[in-house]
């Protein structure tokens, strides 16, 4: 019997089961967008088939990084900006974790935005949620890498002079297999896109805006959304690159301007997963790693048997 | 320490193939019943400028490069030539002659490649060779090699030479090339090297009287670095994935490790910086693999935070640390012992972690291993901190050092059953519950049916919960801490990884720590050998610190010099502040010009501090005393 025995259990999974006792409101201000976020993935859990704990969830730091405390599953709540790291490689270790990775748009796209964009890059198979509140929630209020030009805060004071970086399209030129954008007022559509997220087999980024009420009074609400894949004024391939290029950039000028365009904007369905590629160069095996620990048949080979090079 | 000895220094243009033609003839002489011991002296350059290897032979134990050296095999710099004029230009070309000259003792041998270089250039070459008696042969290596094959073969030409002046066989050279080479390329070997030793029996007239020494070393030994050691311990323990970031001198491990990896079945990562280096070993880890990571100062530098995230998490995991000259990115290509106290404080609160640090590649191999044990039994971080001339120098190990059995134990993990039984909270696990066992609680692996709990870089409670709860953090933080005293009570009842060498009742003590053990050996035979008494102890567990050993060691002693390789004495103070006394009887031996220790400058410095008969003006070190008890 294998020892992760919770991996593949088949049964009738309970969006309840992901709710651990303890509350979020302990944390969470009310009205924050991460309730959301945390209603939506376990929504969506049940809909995958995947049971708590074969599931680990990685989380960074801030406000968003607080999900991984109110959703019931493995989880890892990191540093900040490294739950991309973290997380890759518990999934090379063991591929056959459901491996998410969550944190904010500080987090994802400002501290780690090196790993975001290898990360991508690599096309690890594996859902990224990236909590955009265009603002520094947990340190209270600074600017953020996607808060927008002349954006006043206590850091910056006279405005931000920075354009704000293009999550959707940094996705996409970093290589990310799978992107959309969600919102937290939107839960029927969040929880679908986070069905889809996790069902595709390689890096799968969700741009998943969130309003911070506390912090970013200013900013919209993300309402009205507009869903691009109901509107018929949004006609467009999501697998043709360049084509998704054009809409993510319509989209993130947009949202500066108020409208929210919500949706799927690019899936790669052909693109090996990073696994898959690594396995096929023969440099990762073929079984779990982590489950090898615990194979008593496995003979485990040792470096005496190199050592004829050094005679 | 011996009189009979070989110390052949090959010098030429880096990137001119010295390394691999030396490692070749270290093979040969160990094949041949030698001990050796190598070192690497380069430039941060990749081709272009000077360097040298220096290859020591004998047949009793050699654990250090030794006093000078008495063969010069002086190559030109190919590279330093206008290709196309086929002429020299610039100084560089003399350099493989000029720059050695100050080492090579008295009666030593050169061969030059009279091909290439030109003793007209180097000043007061014949009155220099006059006064040290030294025994030059010209040959040209250059015509030599092209005749028969290219160029680049006259390092092959050199060690023909050398084998006919020092009356090798050439057998053990034959068959190294021949494990080497193959097809054209190792038939103009071959003949070039024949040629040349033919050349110099038939044409030079032996004025020298230094001949390798006979070697009777019959137990089956291997050429090994400190990097092997440190690779071939993880392999063996089970480490199967490593994720690292390229920088001198941790490439090394990364670049073996990766090379076997993936025939062992494991991952390697090269990743985008050593911060992710860092978390994704941390990652891994946490899913159930043995995992790796390791840097040199400023990439360790960047590693600092996940490292506390591994100590809070309690996630296991083993970095390794090759020091080299600092600050910032300082000297790349130079030994140090520098980062001693970045290694031990570095990362925020009261973080604990396991530093070993290994003297030779044999120690590298076994306290990688403990390394790792401990790491996972315990759920903490472990170093192995040890630096460039580790790295890179080779030495002979038995072979029987290596031969171990694997342990792919994860330590401390629950089973199935456990899981079954085990205390629950808030519908998690409790994994960070204090059972009253050395601080270690158990935990459970991601895919574990009734495992899940939260892994928290944050203060948690028992199931992974952030908690501010002040007897909560009392609770955690005393747990964490109880680690190291119950790994230093495993290690004192287990482990002697504090090697005394020397006469037990002697008066005098000298204390190391890594890479300077080997030297300070061979320092106190010198020493006891004219009527001193002094003894040595190289200190590899830094962190638990050995405490009882070094206290036992330092209240046999009048006295202690603390030979360490930095400026600011950073193990002596290490010592004094984990036994908070002695300080009246330390004194620090330190050197921090890119260089390691030789015998003679640790036997200099103990001199001027004991007796004042020594003279340590003519070398880059420094005697300080210890201030404050
Ligand atoms: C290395 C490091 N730098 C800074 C911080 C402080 N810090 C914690 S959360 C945060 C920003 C959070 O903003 P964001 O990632 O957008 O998440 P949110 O709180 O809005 O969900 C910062 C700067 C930290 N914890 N670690
Ligand atoms: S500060 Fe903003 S992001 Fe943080 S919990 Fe409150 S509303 Fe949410």
């Amino acid at each position: 019997m294998s020892v992760f025995n919770a991996i593949g259990e088949e049964r009738e999974i309970d969006r309840d089961e992901f709710t651990p006792e303890i509350e979020p409101q302990a944390t969470w201000c009310p009205g924050c967008g991460d309730f959301g976020v945390l209603k939506a993935l376990k929504q969506a859990m049940p809909e995958v088939g995947r049971n708590p704990e074969e599931s680990l969830l990685v989380t960074g730091i801030g406000c968003s990084g607080k999900l991984s405390s109110y959703f019931r599953s493995y989880g890892f709540h990191s540093i900040h900006g490294r739950a991309l790291p973290v997380a890759r490689a518990a999934k090379m270790a063991n591929p056959d974790l459901e491996v998410i990775a969550a944190g904010g748009d500080g987090d994802g796209y400002g501290i780690g935005g090196n790993h975001f964009m290898h990360t991508a890059r690599e096309n690890h198979d594996m859902t990224y949620i990236v909590f955009d509140n265009e603002i520094f929630g947990l340190t209270k209020g600074q600017t953020s890498p996607t808060s927008p030009k002349g954006h006043k805060s206590k850091t910056q004071p006279h405005g931000s002079a920075k354009s704000p970086i293009r999550p959707l399209s940094l996705g996409l030129t970093s290589g990310a297999s799978y992107i959309a954008r969600t919102a937290a007022v939107n839960p029927n559509q969040a929880k679908e896109i986070l069905v889809e997220a996790m069902e595709h087999d390689g890096f799968a980024h969700v741009d998943f805006l969130t309003q911070c009420p506390t912090w970013n009074k200013d900013a919209k609400q993300y309402v009205p959304y507009i869903d691009i894949q109901d509107s018929d004024d949004y006609d467009f391939d999501i697998h043709d690159r360049r084509e998704a290029a054009e809409m993510m950039y319509e989209a993130e000028d947009a949202l500066y301007e108020g409208e929210v365009l919500t949706g799927r904007f690019y899936v790669d369905e052909d693109r090996p997963s990073y696994q898959e590629e690594k396995q096929a160069t023969g440099d990762m095996p073929e079984e779990p790693l982590a489950e090898r620990y615990f194979d008593d048949d496995y003979e485990w080979e040792r470096s005496y048997d190199l050592l004829d090079r050094h005679k | 320490m011996t009189d009979d000895e070989l110390i052949w220094r090959i010098a030429g243009g880096s990137g001119d193939g010295i390394d691999s033609t030396s490692q070749n003839f270290a093979k040969a002489l160990m094949r041949s019943g030698l001990n050796v011991f190598t070192h690497r002296h380069y430039p941060s350059r990749i081709r272009g400028g000077h360097t040298y290897v220096e290859i020591r032979a004998s047949d009793d134990p050699v654990k250090s490069r030794g006093d000078g050296y008495n063969f010069l095999l002086a190559l030109g710099d190919s590279f330093a030539r206008n290709p196309q004029e086929e002429a020299y230009y610039g100084n560089e070309e003399i350099k493989p002659l000029s720059e050695n000259l100050d080492e090579l003792r008295e009666g030593g041998v050169i061969v030059y490649d009279a091909g290439l270089l030109d003793t007209d250039e180097i000043e007061d070459f014949d009155e220099r060779v006059e006064e040290n008696d030294w025994h030059v042969y010209d040959l040209d290596l250059r015509g030599l090699a092209k005749e028969h094959g290219r160029e680049v073969m006259r390092n092959t030409a050199g060690v023909g030479a050398t084998a006919a002046l020092l009356d090798l066989d050439l057998e053990p050279i034959e068959s190294l090339m021949e494990d080497a080479m193959s097809g054209d390329v190792l038939e103009a070997n071959l003949t070039i090297l024949h040629d040349a030793y033919e050349s110099v029996d038939e044409d030079y007239e032996h004025t020298h009287d230094l001949r390798a020494p006979e070697g009777t070393v019959d137990e089956e030994q291997v050429l090994v670095s400190g990097s092997h050691g440190i690779a071939y311990g993880a392999i063996d323990e089970g480490c199967r994935f490593i994720s690292g970031y390229p920088m001198t001198p941790w490439t090394d491990v990364f670049t073996i490790m990766t090379q076997h990896l993936s025939e062992f079945g494991g991952i390697s990562e090269q990743v985008e910086d050593e911060i992710a280096a860092a978390s994704l070993a941390i990652g891994a880890s946490h899913a159930g693999a043995k995992a790796m990571s390791g840097s040199s100062g400023g990439g360790f530098a960047l590693m600092s935070e996940p490292l506390g995230l591994a100590e809070m998490t309690e996630t296991p995991v083993v970095l390794v640390e090759s020091m080299r000259a600092g600050p910032s990115t300082g000297m790349p290509t130079k030994p140090e012992q520098g980062d001693l106290e970045h290694v031990l404080y570095t990362s925020q609160g009261d973080s604990n972690r396991v530093v070993f640090a290994p003297g030779d590649p044999a120690e590298a191999y076994e306290q990688t291993r403990k390394a790792f044990e401990l790491a996972y039994d315990y759920q903490i971080p472990a170093i192995v901190l040890y630096d460039q001339k580790l790295s890179g120098g080779h030495q002979t190990v038995p072979e029987a050092v290596f031969d171990e059995e694997p342990n792919p134990d994860i330590g401390s993990v629950v089973t199935e059953e456990d899981l079954e039984e085990a205390a629950q909270e808030a519908g998690r696990f409790k994994r960070y519950m204090y059972d009253g066992e050395g601080g270690v609680s158990k935990r459970s692996l991601p895919g574990q049916k009734g495992g899940n709990y939260l892994a928290s870089g944050n203060e948690h409670n028992e199931v992974g919960h952030i908690s501010e709860d002040p007897d909560n953090r009392v609770i955690q933080m005393n747990r964490r801490m109880a680690k190291l005293d119950a790994i230093r009570e495993e290690l004192d009842e287990n482990a002697d990884h504090q090697p005394v060498y020397g006469p037990e009742d002697a008066d005098y003590g000298i204390l190391t720590f890594g890479s300077a053990k080997g030297v300070a050996e061979e320092a106190v035979d010198v020493l006891n050998d004219e009527g001193h008494s002094v003894k040595a102890m190289n200190v590899s567990d830094i962190m638990p610190f050995a405490k009882a050993e070094v206290t036992e060691f330092l209240e046999s002693v009048d006295e202690a010099l603390v030979v360490e390789m930095n400026a600011t004495a950073q193990f002596r103070r290490h010592i004094q502040g984990q036994l908070g006394r002695f300080g009246e009887k330390l004194y620090s031996l330190l050197k921090y010009d890119g260089n390691p220790f030789e015998p003679a400058e640790v036997v200099d410095g103990f001199r001027t501090r004991i007796d004042g008969s020594g003279d340590i003006s003519e070398y880059n070190v420094r005697i300080e005393s210890a201030t404050g008890d």
